[in-house]
């Protein structure tokens, strides 16, 4: 790992720099407020996106039918904790979604009706799959087996758990939108509930004229549905010792566009590896990206969602998912689906990607974890979307079935996860990531024979080392990264702009990183964060440490810094993007 | 003393607005909020309510909208509202300012309020005009960009940004008053507010219930009528000018400004 | 005949800007429709000469009425009486907060047709027909009137002042009737100036400065050159240089600051990325000075000078200075 002075053959390793944060100190509350001045809810689910949404869909769907237990649930069943203007304001996904969870959970709606409310925008019926060996050339390659994706469903999980809260709330759960859950609390060793977030906060933390603390909500059951590695997620895992005996969790950076194009797209596209990524062990830039197409019922418009993903074990300070997304869109493959088109969307996100090995324990005392909080995302295929619902449903049934018969315990969620589809699917990509920490070439076709065998081969478990252990160096990702220009490509800041990010000017900083670091470690930051939070000053000396600048304002909450060096907390409640289509 | 607040959904201000092809009209679907001047209104009438000067039997929050508005009273009532009353009838969809002015007055009249609220603008256009609609109708008086407030029983006394400098008025009960947002700082909701808010009272009335002449509201009926929407005139590429000797400059700059009369 | 009565705001011995663009806005049109410009004045003993130099601007007629100035009320009651007791389709109203009020009680009070915000009125088939910019600026509206009387109330700064050379305006008096509402606000203090508080919102010339200034200080050559245009001048500042510290929030432009449509607007060290430009890009003359030729403020600005702020700005200070003294 680190040396002691925090550098590898003078390249420098971001844990060396840990940020100002005690996560269980600072989050983790003990004890309740007195009963006048905490709110009680039945089941309280923190996280309004796809995988909290469906456990409060699910968890309506049985009280409906139990109006004994719905009782013993008090006056709020069921409440929803979201932190975004409105639920799928901080959504984010591809989304290529198999079907199978989403009928599940609405067995009556079809598919036409899906696209009707406007999450779904078509079934898949052609796929294609290319590297891309220069800016110029493309070289089409048969789907890898988990990238088959004819017969499943294009969606925007922004609109789907717009659609889901509505749902949610004519069943009646309590969304509580611009609500922050800053703090799990904890009492004799059980989670009983959480905590909202203060408002009216300043620059500095101190309290404005228009202060109101937060609350306490108690909780016969806690959900934590935060999404790729949440924030009391993070503290639950360590007050809980969740992490014990398993692997390091690992992140990717997803950055995200939605067209209108003149001629409709046919098919899904995903790019793998190639240009423009650099695949040397030296620079370690493992990625893809993808061009789906959407079809808008509503409006008829015709649009395609697009992206970059990029592992964030590289070790390339210049390396940045929004600039390399600039620079895909130059390549004719992109160029011929994108002319004559206006780009409506933007955003950016980070995926849990340390599969099987990495998954933390799911339950603890009182609460449970779901979706991307819980680690839970196909490595191979990159995807999670079907998953999230599946285990949003899951724990939904578990919760449902303790609290009917009186108990506290919701343990058994675990093996119904572990026997579930996910439990399956994740046990044979378990091994499909590692080998890529080794480089493209050399890990690749380790890769490749593991997805054949199904896990099979070569097996056992292999480690991870966590991102912010990769020595960072200056290097020459960023000398080609596309000039703006306005039409195709895009500067972060007016980016930041259509994401409908709003942030109040004097509101608090909700970024915790060091202020003053080695230049390599201000780079990485300055150019892995999509929306331009972190600045270096023009008269800052070219080698040797470094002030950071922190336009937290700017932040849309994509959490990629956790990974690499920073800490990711929960700004005020309502602040940050309103993601509508992403 | 009894305060109405008006109160309006808009489009939330970080949603990109645009025209719904179908109608030639702004669309409307999408997120929306509470007029964030209204909020400035509703604190302005819980402040006078905790001020203590005079006493405050009730503040009722009215819109007048779609079935969605419903959410703009949970928010004007989680922010210390007492009831609300909602306006809501097909027939005054698509009223103008005029339109809706009346339409919310002849509602005002059924609550006889002694102190009318409002935002003086709403996110979506309309600026400083509903005020007056409201008070022509209702025969009060009524005073907008008001930015600072003094109650007592009988009047109110006024201060509010004008374009020469600050004015102070007198303004005798019951009136109308439309407030900027520099009149104060909103408080937030607390959580028990929020919650609370689907409990207290909601009122939905219909046009009839009110005595509004439907004649005289609704898309149709407007008295100025929205033709169509084009897109402004395309700016032409501007003049630049590299800098060598700044003496010369300087001097094209200032014929430039002199051509527009703007020395 | 199709008249249009216009109203004209006047403090302090002198007729308010806005309203001189309306009264020669209104001179245009009602020329196009073949009627007469009238303008209305209320005030507490109007001095008859201020009057009749709206005749300069294209008023045919002046009415003069007594009443408590500053109050909007007042005036929707005198034009009220002036239109039902005249002949005038169209009553005008330029920029300006009282305009709004009047405009809107007026147009309840006759049950007509209302449009704010205009930018621009063209006459069409003996009718007027006005036109309002929608969506943050992105589309224009058009708007007609079924009434029998069309309210247009302008946006600030949106009819250009023109002298007609026409010579004095007919005055006369106009008696009307003040309503109960009317009578219920009494005006204390007119006009009281609160020290620095300059209200960039109002301006017609903004000097803004961004990151480019280099430093605190560098806002002294902002300030300068917002002296040296003198009149209705202010300094406003980007959003970046207001989170360092360097200028008030109170001037600062943009996304959550100020939203502004000054006819000059001098952006100085600005980059003009578009939580900026969203402020500012109503304004109607935009000159910019950047050293950096790539910045996104050349693209929308109407003269662009890429050179240094250091050098250039103190040197258009002096020579506006002697512009002005000449």
């Amino acid at each position: 790992m680190s040396s002691h002075n925090g550098s590898s053959n003078g390249r420098v390793i971001p844990a060396a720099y840990p940020p100002p944060v005690d996560s269980q100190k600072e989050f983790v509350k003990r004890g309740l407020d007195a009963e006048d001045e905490l709110i009680e809810v039945g089941v309280a689910i923190v996280g309004g996106g796809t995988a909290g949404l469906a456990c409060a869909n699910r968890l309506l769907q049985l009280l409906a039918d139990d109006p004994e237990t719905m009782e013993r649930l008090g006056e709020v069943p069921v409440a929803v904790i979201e932190k975004a203007k409105t639920c799928g304001g901080h959504n984010l996904s591809g989304a290529v979604m198999r079907p199978g969870p989403l009928e599940e959970l609405f067995p009556e709606m079809t598919r036409e009706q899906w696209r009707a409310e406007g999450f779904a925008f078509g079934e898949v019926t052609k796929e294609s799959v290319y590297i891309l060996p220069s800016a110029k050339t493309k070289l089409r390659i048969p789907p890898p087996p988990p990238q088959h994706n004819k017969g499943n469903e294009v969606v925007s999980v922004s609109a789907l758990a717009r659609y889901q809260q509505r749902v949610a709330e004519e069943a009646g759960a309590y969304i509580l939108t611009e609500t922050a859950a800053t703090q799990l609390i904890v009492q004799d060793g059980r989670v009983v509930g959480v905590r909202s977030g203060d408002k009216g906060r300043g620059k500095d933390g101190e309290p404005l004229s228009n202060f109101e603390p937060g609350t306490d909500i108690k909780a016969q059951a806690t959900v934590l549905a935060e999404g790729c590695w949440g924030h009391i997620t993070g503290a639950a895992i360590r007050e809980f010792d969740l992490a014990k005996d398993r692997e390091p969790q690992v992140w990717e950076l997803g950055v995200k566009e939605v067209w209108k194009v003149k001629r409709p797209l046919d098919r899904v596209i995903h790019t793998l590896a190639g240009w423009p990524l650099k695949i040397s062990a030296s620079y370690g830039q493992i990625g893809g990206s993808w061009i789906y197409p959407m079809k808008d019922e509503k409006t008829g418009d015709d649009l395609v969602s697009i992206g970059f993903i990029i592992d964030l074990d590289y070790a390339d300070a210049t390396t940045s998912a929004h600039d390399l997304l600039q620079e895909i869109k130059t390549h004719p493959l992109f160029r011929g689906v994108l002319e004559g088109g206006e780009r409506v969307a933007w955003g950016a996100k980070a995926l849990p990607a340390g599969g099987y090995w990495a998954m933390p324990k799911l339950s603890m005392p009182g609460a449970v974890l779901v979706g991307d909080a819980a680690g839970i995302m196909n490595l191979a295929s990159l995807k999670g979307v079907h998953y999230a619902i599946k285990s949003g449903m899951l724990a939904a049934e578990s919760i449902y079935a303790a609290l009917k018969r009186g108990e506290s315990s919701f343990e058994n969620y675990e093996q119904v996860v572990e026997d579930s589809i996910i439990g399956k699917d994740m046990w044979e990509q378990r091994n499909t990531r590692q080998p890529f920490q080794k480089g493209l070439i050399r890990g690749g076709p380790l890769v490749n024979l593991m997805i054949a065998t199904k896990g099979r081969f070569p097996g056992g478990r292999w480690a991870l080392h966590r991102n912010d252990s990769k020595p960072m160096f200056i290097g020459k990702t960023k000398d080609s990264y596309p000039k703006p220009d306005g039409k195709y490509t895009f500067d972060k800041l007016s980016s930041v702009f259509i994401s409908g990010n709003a942030t109040r000017d004097d509101a608090p900083n909700h970024i915790r990183v060091q202020k003053h670091v080695p230049r390599e470690l201000a780079e990485t930051w300055k150019w892995m964060c999509p929306a331009g939070v972190y600045e270096i000053p023009e008269d800052a000396p070219a080698e040797g440490d470094v002030d950071v600048i922190v336009n937290y304002t700017n932040c849309v909450q994509c959490g990629a810094i956790t990974a690499k060096g920073g800490r990711l907390t929960v700004p005020e409640g309502g602040d940050g993007p309103l993601y509508q289509i992403l | 003393m009894k305060i109405c607040v008006l109160v309006k959904e808009v489009p939330d201000a970080a949603v990109e607005k645009r025209i719904d092809p179908s109608t030639g009209r702004m669309d409307r679907s999408g997120e929306k909020n509470l007029n964030p001047y209204d909020t400035h209104a509703i604190e302005a009438a819980m402040q006078i309510k905790e001020g203590g000067a005079v006493p405050v039997e009730e503040i009722v929050a009215v819109t007048m909208g779609p079935d969605s508005a419903v959410r703009a009273l949970h928010k004007a009532v989680s922010l210390g509202a007492d009831r609300s009353v909602h306006l809501s009838d097909p027939a005054v969809a698509g009223s103008d300012v005029a339109a809706t002015g009346y339409a919310l007055a002849k509602t005002l009249q059924r609550e006889s309020p002694d102190l009318v609220l409002l935002g003086q603008q709403s996110d979506d256009g309309e600026c400083y005009t509903i005020g007056a609609v409201v008070a022509e109708h209702l025969g009060m008086p009524s005073l907008t960009q008001v930015i600072k407030m003094d109650v007592d029983p009988e009047a109110l006394r006024c201060e509010r940004q004008a374009e020469y400098g600050y004015d102070t008025v007198q303004i005798k009960l019951p009136a109308v008053i439309s407030v900027g947002d520099a009149i104060n700082e909103p408080r937030y909701p607390s959580l028990k507010a929020i919650m609370g808010a689907k409990k207290k009272p909601l009122d939905t009335v219909t046009a009839g219930d009110v005595q509004i002449d439907t004649a005289k509201v609704g898309g149709d009926n407007s008295a100025a009528q929205w033709v169509s929407a084009k897109s402004p005139p395309a700016k032409s590429a501007g003049e630049i000018i590299e800098d060598e000797d700044t003496g010369e400059t300087v001097e094209k700059i200032v014929a430039w400004l002199d051509e527009r009369k703007l020395i | 005949m199709a008249n249009i009565l216009v109203y004209a705001l006047h403090y302090d011995g002198a007729i308010n800007k806005n309203s001189l663009g309306a009264v020669s806005e209104g001179a245009k049109l009602a020329a196009e429709l073949g009627g007469e410009a009238h303008a209305i004045l209320l005030g507490e003993n109007v001095p008859q000469e201020l009057a009749a130099s709206l005749g300069n601007y294209g008023a045919k007629k002046v009415l003069v009425a007594e009443g408590p100035e500053g109050l909007a009320q007042p005036l929707v009651d005198a034009m009220a009486a002036a239109i039902q007791g005249g002949d005038y389709k169209y009553a005008l109203f330029g920029g300006g907060l009282l305009g709004f009020e009047i405009g809107a009680g007026l147009a309840a009070r006759l049950g007509a047709g209302v449009a704010m915000e205009v930018t621009n009125v063209r006459a069409e088939a003996g009718e007027l027909v006005a036109e309002r910019p929608i969506l943050g600026d992105s589309a224009i509206s058009e708007i007609k009137y079924r009434s029998d009387v069309g309210i247009i109330i302008g946006r600030l700064n949106a009819f250009e002042i023109k002298e007609s050379g026409a010579g004095a305006a007919a005055v006369e008096q106009l008696s009307f009737e003040l309503s109960p509402q009317a009578q219920q606000a009494t005006m204390l203090t007119r006009g009281e100036q609160r020290g620095a508080d300059v209200d960039i919102e109002g301006a017609d010339i903004l000097v803004a400065g961004g990151r480019g200034l280099g430093k605190a200080e560098g806002f002294e050559l902002a300030e300068d050159l917002a002296k040296a245009f003198g009149g209705n001048s202010a300094v406003a500042a980007t959003r970046a240089v207001v989170d360092a510290g360097w200028y008030p929030y109170a001037a600062q432009i943009g996304q959550t600051g100020k939203t502004v449509a000054p006819k000059l607007y001098l952006a100085a060290g600005i980059s003009g990325a578009i939580q900026h430009k969203v402020g500012m890009q109503g304004s109607e003359n935009i000159v910019a000075i950047n050293k950096d030729a790539n910045a996104p403020i050349f693209e929308f600005s109407d003269l662009g000078i890429v050179g240094d702020l250091n050098k250039i700005l103190p040197k258009l200070t002096e020579a506006v200075k002697a512009k002005k003294g000449a």
